[in-house]
């Protein structure tokens, strides 16, 4: 496993995306942070950096990746290799490289400006969210067999944690907010994992207050260490379903 | 050697393999004939583990295929179309199959000298010819000196030079006593090689024999030609 995780990693850092994001992340975040004296305005701006963008050229990379390494796949299958060991290398090998390329791209600016509690924080999620979407567009890429396809589905997968999803939950606000729903909407965040890492991060820097009395609940819940290990958790979950269910699809598939 | 149970395998309407059960000893050379689509592509694939088949049982060695992996190690695969990762050289395909295989015997690079690789080493896989990809592929099965060889469609392609390479190697692997199995539809250049012959239609085996006894069968001498007697036979009966 280790010698194919090494040949993906090699064959990523040859076509030179990865590179010039983690360039794109590097600029970006110097840049915010040089142009705001007050460094958690900077915080705020990366934030919703690491909440869309990071997504976005996470899931979209990886599946044209595993599409585009089909031939590869094709070639190692037929080689004594466990299919197994096969999928969660090229897992490994992708999640490891956006890992790299966010520590590399975000970390060096936040060590260097915002060492505290919350860029820490925003470190952990930006990674949790790579590898998270990472897992999903293996789901994606190994259920769907055409490429364009495949594509369609994870640009729309992404546009509903993003953008939809955020669109139902004040859709749901509004009709029902005649009722006590701030605890249940504790529950719907988990359902996107986007917005988990959203709450994680505005709850550290304090600006709950801002949000009224589900600011308090949100702040009651996630504020508390269970709270935090819950979502952590829940995050974790993200990351493992999807690719425990393409895991197994592939193990299965025809080639 | 291998032997295959009862092996289907449905894509969707299609029956691809209709119940196959075949057995392969050592030391034969195979030659698995029929027409287009009528599922041999599919049958390598199942034994070679790239298509998991609906139901049925395939043996390698006594070994149940579905549960370890390893018995790949003792296959040379050359599949009817080569394909690889397309941004990688030669050399670096070479290279990389030998760090993957792990073999520790001596390796076989008789048609990696006689296919003149040494100038191509640098080309990327995306630059060559479908006839050098061939070329790559029958060197990446015969290199690891496996005892059995699957080779699929192995002279489509290739110019007769290469071609006439290609099959002299097979013949010199087949009197090392190991199991060849290739499937064709260049008929002729089979003759001299094969010693059983397996045919398949519609996703079932019609028959499999050794080809002495389908040469007096038919009374024709040539492959081609006692499978063409065969097919009319066949064509025959149907409309009867």
């Amino acid at each position: 496993m280790k010698k194919i995780i090494k040949y993906i990693i090699t064959d990523i850092l040859r076509n030179k995306i990865i590179l010039s994001y983690t360039a794109f992340l590097l600029a970006i975040s110097f840049t915010i942070f040089s142009l705001e004296d007050n460094s958690t305005k900077g915080l705020l701006s990366l934030l919703n950096i690491v909440l869309i963008i990071v997504p976005l050229i996470s899931i979209i990379f990886s599946t044209i990746y595993i599409y585009n390494s089909a031939e590869f796949i094709e070639l190692l299958v037929s080689q004594p290799l466990q299919r197994k060991k096969i999928w969660l290398g090229l897992f490994t090998g992708l999640a490891g490289s956006f890992t790299i390329a966010f520590l590399i791209g975000a970390g060096i600016p936040i060590i260097l400006f915002e060492a505290t509690a919350v860029g820490f924080m925003i470190l952990a999620v930006g990674i949790l969210l790579s590898v998270i979407f990472v897992a999903i567009a293996m789901f994606a890429a190994v259920r769907i067999r055409d490429k364009a396809k495949g594509i369609g589905v994870t640009i729309l997968l992404w546009l509903y944690f993003s953008l939809l999803f955020d669109g139902i939950v004040l859709f749901l606000l509004f009709q029902f907010s005649d009722y006590p729903i701030e605890k249940p909407m504790i529950a719907v965040s988990m359902l996107n994992p986007i917005d988990i890492g959203r709450i994680l991060i505005l709850l550290k820097m304090d600006v709950s207050a801002l949000m009224g009395y589900t600011g308090a609940v949100f702040k009651d819940f996630f504020g508390t260490t269970a709270g935090m290990v819950t979502s952590f958790l829940i995050l974790a979950l993200w990351m493992i379903c999807p690719l425990l269910i393409s895991l197994r699809k592939f193990d299965r598939k025809d080639l | 050697m291998i032997s295959a149970t009862n092996i289907s395998k449905q894509f969707g309407k299609l029956k691809a393999l209709d119940n196959i059960s075949v057995t392969y000893p050592a030391g034969e050379c195979i030659a698995l004939i029929g027409p287009n689509g009528s599922g041999k592509t599919t049958f390598i694939k199942s034994i070679l583990g790239m298509v998991v088949p609906d139901s049925g049982k395939i043996l390698f060695k006594g070994k149940d295929i579905a549960q370890d992996c390893h018995y790949r190690s003792d296959i040379g695969y050359m599949p009817q179309i080569g394909r690889y990762p397309e941004n990688m050289t030669i050399g670096q395909v070479l290279e990389m199959m030998k760090d993957i295989r792990n073999h520790s015997g001596s390796l076989d690079d008789d048609l990696i000298n006689d296919f003149n690789f040494k100038s191509l080493l640098n080309k990327r896989m995306r630059t060559l010819s479908g006839g050098t990809r061939q070329k790559v592929s029958a060197a990446l099965a015969f290199m690891f000196n496996p005892e059995v060889l699957i080779l699929d469609e192995p002279t489509a392609g290739l110019d007769p030079v290469a071609s006439e390479i290609l099959k002299q190697k097979i013949v010199k692997e087949k009197e090392k006593g190991k199991l060849i199995l290739i499937t064709s539809h260049v008929l002729s250049e089979l003759d001299d090689i094969v010693t059983q012959v397996m045919y398949m239609q519609d996703g079932k085996m019609v028959f499999y024999k050794p080809f002495d006894l389908l040469q007096f069968e038919t009374g024709e001498n040539k492959l081609s030609k006692a499978i063409a007697m065969i097919m009319q036979q066949n064509q025959f009966s149907d409309i009867l």
